[in-house]
């Protein structure tokens, strides 16, 4: 499942600033919710990437600017590297080809006023991949490697359950043959049977296909069974990298350890205590100075408001934006942390 | 599928592999046949039109008939026994007697009868201003005459005026629909896709028409066209005259529901696919808003026949000879109409009828495309 070490895409300080303005014809610009702000990472061949976060942290965002379906404010993405941020119209179009997106909801995102069939099809006729009978017969054979009936394709989406739309949404993303596929909390609007199921057959098709994942969720049962690598984000910006389960046995940072600690258990013998942060999440049309956390962070130290920390890399592909460290020798006594705990849930 | 439902009625439910599945308009059409009143609107509409269409081959006399010795005269008795009482196979009709010219006052004379006949030849005319022809379906032999609504000052024959009317009427709803909602269409859509400046720049446009006072600016459109224009350029100049008032709503709602539409993840995943702007706007944008338009092209059109009948009834409609069912109405505005010729206010009867008919219908429409009401 690992990646073979080459890197299919690279995001460098990539930003996504959605302008406040103000002004009835005449508008000027009174500030920006700093949706996306400065974002590295990379993706190697064939690997997951888990991106979590709370909700409006960024994760969607960053998904859809990394599609251009919302254009960046600065930064670069390197697709084999290519930067798709420069990319002309026509260019671009060829582009897509190679990255595709599966939605959260699917309910909306499929045309309820178009066939299954044209559905996926679409996509197909507009890089002249398949027209007429072929198309037909490829769709086809879509419906079925996602585990759908080939008789599927003349129905209408509103004749298909949650689960099996989302199917549908999978196999329009895979009928151009992409290498990347972005998926956008795929499973967060299914029921847990029905996300199992899902997350299944992706993994499956990445292992068929040579998929490369970029999977943003926010929930971290299923972003640990399906991730190779998973980066946390907070606040527009990513606080924590890591090998999976490097990062479930040893988060580096006080944010990966609060989430981390919100994770039920499948016990119900198992005790644990919750880290409860307080406060909410600040507005990202005013974050905080410095590290963007430490307003609610339990280890917070008097520089933490001042210095943006610095994303660093403290061995074996860890990265982590927190220069308290070792955090865990200054723990304050309010928070209490078993790592036994989290030892018995992976 | 009907062998499946002979077998194993339960089994029915659930259709054969291969069968074409119901287009979500298909499930619209017939949720719609089961709200009775949209039906009755509809076959009400249908009787209608037929009947525009049909006007000069249903209306026993010619639009420019007149017979002035016979002004104000009321709708003519069809009778089945005669005077004798003595059946007839055949309706017929008594002639007009002048009873007393200055009233006026008219009776039956009874002492002959006049059938009426059917497929009868009169007044050549060509049907739908293509398809010449001189039968009418129905007509008597002079000098009785077949006013079935009665006659107005001048003698005309009501129901055959109706019946040429009608044209005006009921096309001029169509008509704006045809114009307006092209252009609101249009710049609604781009308002809402594109955003930003142009959006800003049509939506103002919006409100400034919004914010004239539109029957004023009726009166005063309607008042400058030349009053030499031809019938035909008359009415479309008067259509032109409603749609340049009424696009504005209906590019203001339709920007609303594109720039709603314009993010919903089926649009994203269009342009994701690498479609072009306008592929996504045609295949995926403005098919959405087709439920919003099917019905409010139902509502706007009983609101423009409603302007129409306005207009005329002031005079600054249709003209004469030309006529149109405002311009009809507009001869019984007087008391003394009313309670003497009540005949004349059959005019007002049809717009009535017509309005609610395309009401009906609009609001079943509505219902039947409504997404929250799935009962399959």
């Amino acid at each position: 499942m690992a990646g073979n070490g080459e890197i299919l895409l690279e995001v460098k300080h990539l930003v996504k600033h959605y302008p406040v303005t103000k002004g009835f014809i005449f508008q000027r610009q009174v500030g920006a919710v700093r949706a996306v702000d400065g974002l590295d990472f990379y993706i190697r061949k064939g690997e997951t990437l888990g991106l979590v976060g709370e909700s409006g942290c960024g994760k969607t965002t960053t998904g859809r600017v990394i599609l251009r379906l919302q254009e960046p404010t600065s930064g670069e993405a390197l697709f084999e590297t290519r930067d798709i941020f420069k990319l002309g119209k026509e260019e671009l179009r060829r582009m897509r080809r190679n990255m595709q997106i599966i939605f959260q909801d699917p309910y909306s995102s499929l045309n309820p006023r178009m066939t299954v069939g044209d559905i996926i099809g679409e996509p197909l006729e507009i890089h002249n991949l398949a027209r007429g009978k072929e198309k037909v017969r490829r769709v086809q054979e879509l419906l079925e490697v996602v585990g759908l009936s080939p008789y599927h394709a003349n129905r209408y989406p509103h004749e298909f359950s949650g689960g099996q739309r989302q199917r549908i949404g999978i196999a329009r993303a895979l009928a151009v043959n992409p290498k990347l596929i972005i998926a956008d909390e795929p499973v967060s609007a299914l029921d847990v049977s029905i996300q199992a199921q899902v997350l299944n057959l992706l993994q499956e098709l990445q292992k068929e296909f040579g998929l490369t994942y970029l999977f943003i969720a926010h929930d971290l049962s299923v972003v640990k069974h399906i991730s190779d690598r998973i980066a946390v984000m907070y606040l527009g910006k990513i606080v924590e990298l890591a090998d999976a389960d490097e990062l479930f046995s040893n988060p580096q940072h006080p944010y990966t350890e609060a989430l981390l600690s919100a994770v039920p258990i499948p016990n119900p013998e198992m005790r644990r205590d919750r880290i409860i942060l307080p406060g909410d999440v600040p507005s990202p049309v005013n974050p905080p100075s410095g590290c963007r956390f430490h307003t609610r962070c339990l280890y917070a130290q008097p520089s933490c408001s001042v210095d943006e920390p610095e994303f660093v890399d403290i061995g074996n592909g860890h990265f982590v934006a927190c220069p308290v460290r070792p955090f865990k020798t200054q723990r304050s006594k309010a928070a209490v942390y078993r790592p036994a705990a989290s030892a018995a849930n992976s | 599928m009907s062998q499946d439902a002979a077998a194993a009625p339960r089994v029915a439910a659930s259709p054969a592999p291969a069968g074409r599945a119901r287009t979500p308009l298909q499930l619209a059409w017939r949720r719609l046949r089961r709200y009775r009143l949209a039906v009755v609107g509809g076959v009400t509409l249908v009787c209608l039109y037929a009947a525009m269409a049909l006007a000069p081959f249903l209306a026993p006399y010619a639009l420019d008939y007149s017979d002035r010795s016979l002004f104000y005269a009321p709708p003519v008795g069809v009778h089945w026994v005669d005077a004798r009482g003595r059946l007839h196979l055949r309706p017929f009709v008594y002639a007009y007697r002048v009873v007393d010219a200055s009233l006026p006052a008219y009776a039956p004379d009874t002492s002959r009868t006049y059938d009426i006949h059917f497929f009868v030849r009169g007044a050549p005319y060509r049907l739908l201003w293509i398809v010449p022809g001189d039968v009418h379906l129905l007509g008597v032999d002079a000098p009785a005459r077949l006013f079935l609504l009665g006659t107005d000052q001048f003698g005309r024959d009501l129901l055959s005026r109706l019946l040429y009317g009608s044209a005006v009427s009921l096309l001029i709803g169509i008509l704006v629909v045809l114009i307006t909602f092209p252009i609101g269409m249009i710049l609604g859509g781009i308002a809402g896709y594109y955003g930003g400046f142009i959006d800003n720049v049509i939506m103002r446009s919006v409100e400034v028409l919004a914010a004239f006072p539109s029957f004023y600016l009726l009166l005063t459109l309607a008042s400058v066209l030349p009053p030499t224009l031809s019938s035909g350029a008359r009415l479309f100049m008067i259509s032109a005259v409603f749609s340049f008032v009424g696009w504005g709503g209906l590019a203001r709602v339709l920007r609303g529901i594109v720039l709603g539409i314009r993010d919903v993840e089926f649009v994203l995943a269009a342009r994701a696919a690498g479609l072009s702007d306008l592929r996504v706007i045609v295949r995926h944008v403005l098919p959405t808003t087709t439920s919003y338009v099917i019905v409010a092209a139902t509502l706007t059109i009983p609101g423009v026949i409603l302007g129409e009948s306005g207009l005329s009834f002031l005079g600054l409609g249709v003209q004469e000879p030309s006529t149109s069912w405002g311009l009809l109405l507009a001869q019984a505005q007087s008391i003394e109409a009313l309670t003497q010729f009540p005949w004349l206010l059959t005019p007002g009867v049809l717009i009535v009828v017509a309005v609610l008919a395309f009401n009906f219908l609009g609001d079943g429409v509505r219902d039947a495309l409504d997404p929250r009401q799935r009962v399959a």
